[in-house]
């Protein structure tokens, strides 16, 4: 009794989501026009769960029978995911009165998709990783699919259930077969028995479906393709919430068992991973530029992010850890604000999302455009923004894994990618017309969005404010 | 090993002849006069009243998703129920939260009129 | 019979609901070969389990059986309201998304 109630009191970020979540279900359970309500519960909760995640940081132990592990590493992550809910929660509110459409079901999915993203993080046992990631993605099909009117919600959910499904085959027979020849599903036993199975056909093959796997979780090339069709469908905040909150949980998940369980550095799983990287980052970026949809020209974006964070996990060192850490945590805010700043412009049935739209935003809404600036320069990763620090970061550690041709890969995409991102701020400011937004962003989620554009630029000034948070626990 | 079952396969071979050759029998010997009354679908004698091949209410669909989410449920607590005694308290008190946590999915279906036919 | 026999039946019943997923255009019956793809990959676990000696595997297929569940019950509530909205379930119909 005392270990559970010990376990408990460990993971009170985790625990306290959780009933948090359920508190808000049940009181949208108890009568009609509760909405308001479990928003502000769903809201309390996940800053409640910040800062007890921020508060655990300095506190890496495992809990529950070594199956998940609290502090650290996971209070790292639990930080960048109840940030990027937090961020989905005030964007939601907004965005769903717009349409009218406002139900509490919404945020309750919203704070379990959290709660899945948090175990995945945690998990040091393949058992929880696959809960976390189920947890995380059948509250994501919901979500994405929330406006079952609309003939685009229904069918990018249908895509992203059938895709998403399919690949927890890939990865649950991974995960069969790494169980099948370790004996156990523990990071720790696995970690222990990587040297003498990693060469094994049969742990090599569950490897390789494990890396299928996360790679759609990441939506990396060549399991990519899902990830342009849902999030042009997905309600515009659930947009936000997969590119940032997701694509963060699968990189935990990723690097907690490719830089945690197994060592691969210089092996071939590592040349593999880099391989991804490199295809991710010249498809993504490539195709970014014939897009016309906002929305889909991020989602490329985020293809090719995902690339420059893979080329971080394939080095398998500390900078690459460091560099992923530092990327997820800054790309969260950037990506955040930067779909913020689009379901503002965007009109109820489904317009203003091209770059013509744009033409003109900056003499009608000049504070917004310049927050819009903000956050696309960083995605270019330009200096002095925070996301220059994190291709830095990912690329140094590349170069210092013996990597240089992924390195140059990723600064010759990055310099391609510039073209898009500046292409959407010399429509805002150089180009004549009337663009605006349909009504003024409510009041907190304007404070927020500027809350993401300050934090961008003073992690840019100061990236050694996140790289401190990270020294005390890293894997490598 | 494979030879143990010979006689298995002999069995089931001779099983599935025998069916055929009966059923092919019966259409080729008997004789056959249908009438209106004997096509009509059977009913236990009841007058069927229109075709059976239509779509199902959706509300079907509700009643079976909700069996199955809480029915499957159910395989937890075999092998909680049959490792109770070594679990102790601990034991108790994780399934006491779990059936908790079903609950208050239990309470929220209810609410929200899920259990309602009409 | 070896554990081999077990591992042979599951990674073929595997690759046939990989093929169903990749070939067949009915949402309904490439939801059906996902379910296939998940129960031989129960088959696998179960026969390392027995063969380990390790309780494990066994307690990761109740898991993976609640969760198929779960997809199960989401999966088929996306498929209706597709339905509703489109009058069919065929996958190439499903074609407004595209680059």
């Amino acid at each position: 009794m005392e270990t559970l109630v010990a376990d408990i009191w460990r993971s009170t970020p985790l625990v306290l989501l959780t009933l948090v979540g359920l508190i808000a279900l049940l009181v949208e359970g108890s009568g009609k026009g509760r909405a308001a309500a479990v928003y502000w519960i769903s809201l309390v909760g996940t800053i409640a769960s910040f800062v007890l995640s921020f508060l655990s940081l300095n506190t890496e132990e495992a809990a529950f029978n070594d199956m998940i592990l609290q502090g650290g590493y996971a209070a790292f992550f639990g930080m960048i995911f109840t940030a990027s809910a937090f961020g989905t929660l005030i964007l939601s509110r907004s965005y769903l009165r717009r349409l009218h459409t406002e139900r509490g079901e919404f945020y309750v999915l919203i704070v379990f998709a959290a709660i899945g993203m948090m175990l995945m993080a945690s998990a040091i046992d393949l058992i929880i990783l696959f809960l976390g990631i189920e947890v995380m993605s059948i509250c994501l099909y919901v979500l994405v699919g929330f406006l079952r009117t609309k003939l685009t919600a229904n069918e990018s959910a249908l895509k992203y259930f059938l895709l998403g499904a399919f690949t927890t085959g890939f990865l649950l027979y991974g995960i069969a077969l790494i169980y099948g020849t370790v004996g156990s599903t523990s990071f720790r036993a696995i970690s222990a028995a990587f040297p003498a199975v990693s060469n094994q056909p049969l742990f090599l093959l569950g490897a390789a479906m494990l890396v299928i796997a996360f790679s759609f979780k990441v939506a990396a090339v060549p399991f990519h393709m899902w990830a342009p069709d849902v999030y042009e469908g997905a309600p515009t905040p659930i947009t936000a919430f997969m590119s940032t909150g997701t694509k963060a949980a699968a990189f935990a998940a990723f690097v907690g068992v490719f830089l945690g369980a197994f060592q691969i550095a210089g092996s071939k799983l590592s040349e593999v991973i880099a391989l991804a990287a490199a295809a991710s980052m010249i498809i993504g970026n490539v195709v970014a530029i014939s897009q016309s949809n906002l929305k889909r020209m991020l989602a490329y974006s985020s293809i090719a992010h995902a690339g420059y964070m893979l080329s971080g996990i394939s080095a398998a060192n500390r900078e690459g850890e460091t560099g992923i850490l530092f990327y997820l945590a800054t790309y969260t805010l950037m990506n955040l604000g930067a779909f913020g700043v689009l379901s503002w412009v965007e009109q109820k049935d489904d317009t203003k999302l091209t770059f013509d739209d744009y033409a003109g935003f900056s003499a009608q809404q000049p504070f917004l455009a310049a927050l819009l600036s903000i956050f696309l320069f960083s995605l270019a990763g330009i200096p002095p923004f925070a996301g220059f620090f994190g291709k830095y970061y990912v690329f140094l550690a590349a170069v210092k894994a013996d990597l240089t041709w992924l390195a140059i890969i990723g600064v010759l995409t990055s310099v391609v990618s510039v073209y898009y991102y500046l292409r959407l701020v010399m429509m805002m400011y150089f180009q004549p017309g009337g663009a605006t937004v349909e009504e003024p962003p409510a009041q907190m989620a304007f404070i927020a969005v500027t809350c993401a554009a300050i934090l961008v630029v003073l992690f840019g000034i100061y990236p050694s404010l996140i790289v401190d948070l990270t020294k005390e626990f890293l894997n490598i | 090993m494979l030879e143990h079952y010979l006689p298995i396969f002999m069995m089931i071979l001779g099983g599935v002849l025998f069916g055929i050759v009966m059923v092919k029998l019966n259409e080729w010997l008997g004789p056959r006069r249908p009438t209106e009354e004997k096509l009509t679908t059977y009913e236990s004698g009841m007058e069927p009243v229109r075709t059976a091949r239509e779509r199902f209410s959706v509300k079907f669909y509700m009643v079976a998703v909700l069996f199955i989410l809480f029915d499957i449920e159910v395989v937890f607590m075999y092998p909680w129920a049959v490792a109770f005694r070594e679990l102790g308290i601990i034991g108790f008190v994780s399934m006491t939260v779990f059936i908790l946590i079903l609950l208050i999915g239990l309470f929220y279906v209810w609410r929200k009129g899920a259990l309602e036919w009409d | 019979m070896e554990l081999q026999t077990y591992l042979l039946l599951s990674a073929v019943t595997f690759i046939i609901g990989v093929v169903g997923v990749l070939a067949r255009r009915n949402a309904i019956i490439v939801f059906m070969s996902i379910e296939l793809m998940l129960n031989s990959v129960n088959l696998t676990l179960v026969a390392f389990s027995a063969y380990l000696g390790d309780v494990t595997g066994q307690m990761l297929v109740f898991f993976v059986m609640t969760v198929a569940a779960a997809e199960a019950a989401i999966g088929l509530a996306i498929i209706i309201a597709l339905f509703r909205n489109k009058q069919t379930v065929n996958l190439d119909d499903i074609n407004i998304l595209k680059w």
